[in-house]
């Protein structure tokens, strides 16, 4: 059968030491049995490695950052689809799915899909909201703060006890061992992502992973569980392994089921010696260690592109536990002549 | 967890597809789990194992319960 051409513009390029997601969805997508994609990749960054990867992104683009404001954000995705013929945007960033969101219905109307969370689903899922979340949905998290000032310190330290994490809105989380380390942090955290800053508690355990996709009826289409076998000074994985976890997996779907979360998500949790599973992040959007799915059996970055593109997909019923991912970093070569491209049009 | 469940092969590669972790083990615990998956007591894997290797049976049953031991400490062993 001959597969249907699309065009998919998909962020989060910079597949760098702590990576985007965007090279793996695009490496998913790529070996989609349905689709033959032709990748218009969007970058924030001129260095942003995916812009020159010829292999896997078929053309790029510069874009706004979202905090330049809505508006001037859509208008350049516009005027790209107005160029490419989008038909399809995966966004793989935190910091861009609310202008997404937000405006999915003007993104829509334009004829580009998307498969996104609502907006609901998504704020109430923020780090900040977690301990609400879990009630809500009778999940177990670890205790948690959320902090507006260094001031709010005082409150946290009669409520969870050293050491603890301390996290940043969108990305990043450190240990403080005491007062002034968790002030140093929190400064340094409000500075790159902005308030509120959460204190997290911390679980004593093994960090296990899901990723996962939910077709917005409350079904989950595709999960996987991983344990990270190797993770870097920032915490991301850089080795991972398939697992057998049915209880995750029950997590999973719960979850799905309940929110009737429709996208890509990620869930971070823990598990405690004696088994018990603290939740400790969801992630609305597709994981950078996506390929390990697609390499167990599960391609969630094509399955994404169905649904949204109105197909119709059955749920993953198995993947392979053992499947490894080992990361690398690779020296691209180019030459400056791709750079100025890149720099003077804002396009490659 | 299971010792069925455990995948394990000749080089003595054993991998737990719970955890994701691996051990790997010498030729004599690579006996004993293969006797522990057959569901066989203590009793019967050291007279097994007196036969597999030239060893006592005072040896071969130190060799066991140190050996169910380490399974213990791994968190191996059903519970």
């Amino acid at each position: 059968m001959e597969k249907k051409k699309i065009t998919i513009g998909v962020t989060g390029l910079n597949n760098i030491d702590s990576p985007g997601p965007g090279i793996p969805v695009i490496r998913g997508l790529k070996e989609s049995d349905t689709f033959d994609v032709r990748i218009v990749g969007l970058a924030y960054e001129n260095l942003e490695p995916g812009i020159y990867m010829k292999d896997l992104v078929d053309k790029a683009y510069l874009v706004p950052y979202p905090s330049s404001g809505a508006d001037e954000y859509l208008n350049r995705i516009f005027e790209i689809h107005a160029k490419e013929n989008l038909d399809l945007i995966i966004p793989n960033f935190d910091a861009e799915l609310y202008t997404f969101i937000k405006n999915s219905k003007k993104i829509n109307e334009k004829g580009i899909a998307t498969f996104l969370p609502s907006l609901d689903q998504f704020e109430e899922r923020h780090k900040a909201n977690l301990p609400a979340f879990a009630k809500k949905y009778e999940i177990t998290v670890p205790k948690s703060v959320t902090v507006l000032s260094a001031k709010d310190f005082l409150k946290v330290e009669e409520e969870i006890s050293y050491p603890f994490f301390v996290k940043g809105k969108f990305y990043e989380a450190y240990k403080a061992y005491n007062r002034d380390q968790a002030l140093f942090y929190f400064a340094k955290l409000e500075a790159k992502w902005g308030l509120p800053v959460v204190v997290q508690e911390m679980v004593s355990g093994t960090e296990v992973n899901v990723v996962a996709l939910g077709d917005g009826e409350g079904n989950t289409v595709a999960a996987v569980p991983m344990r990270k076998t190797y993770i870097t000074d920032k915490g991301k994985a850089w080795g991972g392994i398939t697992i057998k976890d049915e209880k995750m997996l029950e997590i999973t779907r719960d979850i799905i089921a309940k929110t009737k979360w429709r996208g890509g998500m990620e869930l971070e949790m823990i598990k405690t010696k004696d088994e018990k599973y603290y939740l400790i992040e969801i992630n609305p959007r597709i994981p950078a260690w996506v390929y390990l799915a697609v390499g167990a059996g599960q391609n969630i970055p094509d399955a994404l592109a169905k649904l949204a593109m109105g197909y119709e997909v059955k749920p993953f019923e198995d993947y392979k536990v053992g499947t490894m991912f080992i990361r690398y970093s690779y020296d691209l070569i180019g030459d400056v002549s791709q750079f100025a491209q890149i720099n003077i049009y804002g396009e490659l | 967890m299971k010792i069925k469940d455990l995948a394990i092969n000749e080089s003595g590669f054993v991998f737990n597809p719970y955890t994701g972790e691996s051990f790997s083990v010498n030729s004599t615990g690579y006996e004993i789990l293969k006797l522990l998956r057959k569901d066989l007591s203590q009793e019967e894997i050291v007279n097994e194992l007196t036969g597999i290797f030239d060893i006592s049976k005072d040896q071969a049953e130190k060799d066991v319960i140190d050996f169910l031991n380490m399974l213990e400490k791994y968190d191996l062993l059903e519970k």
